[in-house]
């Protein structure tokens, strides 16, 4: 029962955040593509999905923290696990750059990709389908480079 | 520089970050953990134990264009720019750098900022400055 309730909650905020997505312009590649490119007619509106979500985040992550520092668990019952917040490695770095090349090229981050694949967009199909390979990937591609 | 701005195009941003900050902010507060959608589909992906959290996240993500729709009646204009080699070897590159970086634009970009943490600023600043090069490179240097 704890399960499917945390469930229900997950597919709720799932919704808010695609909703969130839809609303921003974040789900549109073109708009994504006006942001990144500077030397072109630059259209900084993007900034504001960032400010208006850290804005929010901000006095509530910290609330999350503070429960977290007093072992106080989520409302769901299940703990506070949030990650560390030092660690700034080589894999940390080329990876977000990794990504960031692909952001440029399609104009899709990972959450733009499900939202469109979900509005039945089919080169969102197309993009999802090789995330989940590029993620699935990973594992083989991480072990082989740390040998 | 050449800047658009569009006040509509603003407001509905700010509006849309906040809705992504209070989702990402339930996520925590509610469940205890990170909305990074990065995080969540690769562990729906490589078999992470209590996955129904995952596809449940996910599902939503999935269906929120059918509530936007029902909501507002139609979806936002949408254009892609790239051709279908472009969109797999970008689907590719993200998927793996993503893993790697353990996070993307939602776990470092908006979660981690919003907790001050220095390692997703150092993760948010190397993808958007990627991010801007290869913009740079494939819409101005290379065409």
């Amino acid at each position: 029962m704890k399960h499917r309730a945390q469930a229900g909650q997950a597919f709720a905020i799932g919704l808010l955040f695609g909703v969130g997505l839809l609303l921003s312009g974040m789900s549109n590649p073109q708009k994504v593509i006006g942001f990144l490119d500077l030397a072109g007619a630059w259209d900084p509106s993007l900034a504001l999905v960032m400010g208006g979500a850290i804005a929010v985040g901000l006095p509530l992550f910290r609330l999350a923290e503070s429960r977290s520092h007093r072992q106080l668990p989520s409302w769901s019952g299940a703990p506070i696990h949030l990650p560390g917040k030092s660690g700034i490695t080589p894999r940390l770095v080329l990876g977000s750059m990794l990504f960031g090349i692909g952001w440029g090229i399609a104009g899709i981050c990972p959450g733009p990709g499900l939202v469109l694949l979900g509005s039945l967009q089919w080169p969102g199909l197309l993009f999802v389908l090789a995330m989940v390979a590029g993620m699935l990937l990973f594992r083989p591609l991480d072990k082989a480079l740390s040998r | 520089m050449n800047i658009i701005w569009n006040p509509a195009a603003l407001l509905a941003a700010l509006a849309g970050g906040v809705l992504i900050g209070l989702a990402a902010a339930w996520m925590a507060l509610g469940l205890g953990r990170i909305a990074g959608i990065s995080g969540l589909l690769g562990g729906l992906v490589d078999g992470a134990p209590h996955r129904t959290v995952h596809a449940a996240f996910v599902g939503g993500l999935l269906l929120a264009p059918a509530l936007y729709l029902l909501l507002r009646g139609e979806l936002p204009a949408v254009k892609m720019m790239a051709d279908t080699p472009q969109l797999l070897l970008a689907g590719l590159l993200v998927g793996i750098g993503t893993r790697f970086a353990s996070g993307c634009t939602s776990g470092h970009g908006v979660c981690g900022l919003s907790r001050l943490s220095p390692r997703s600023l150092v993760a948010t600043l190397s993808f958007m400055g990627a991010g801007f090069a290869a913009v740079y490179l494939l819409r101005h240097l290379l065409v």
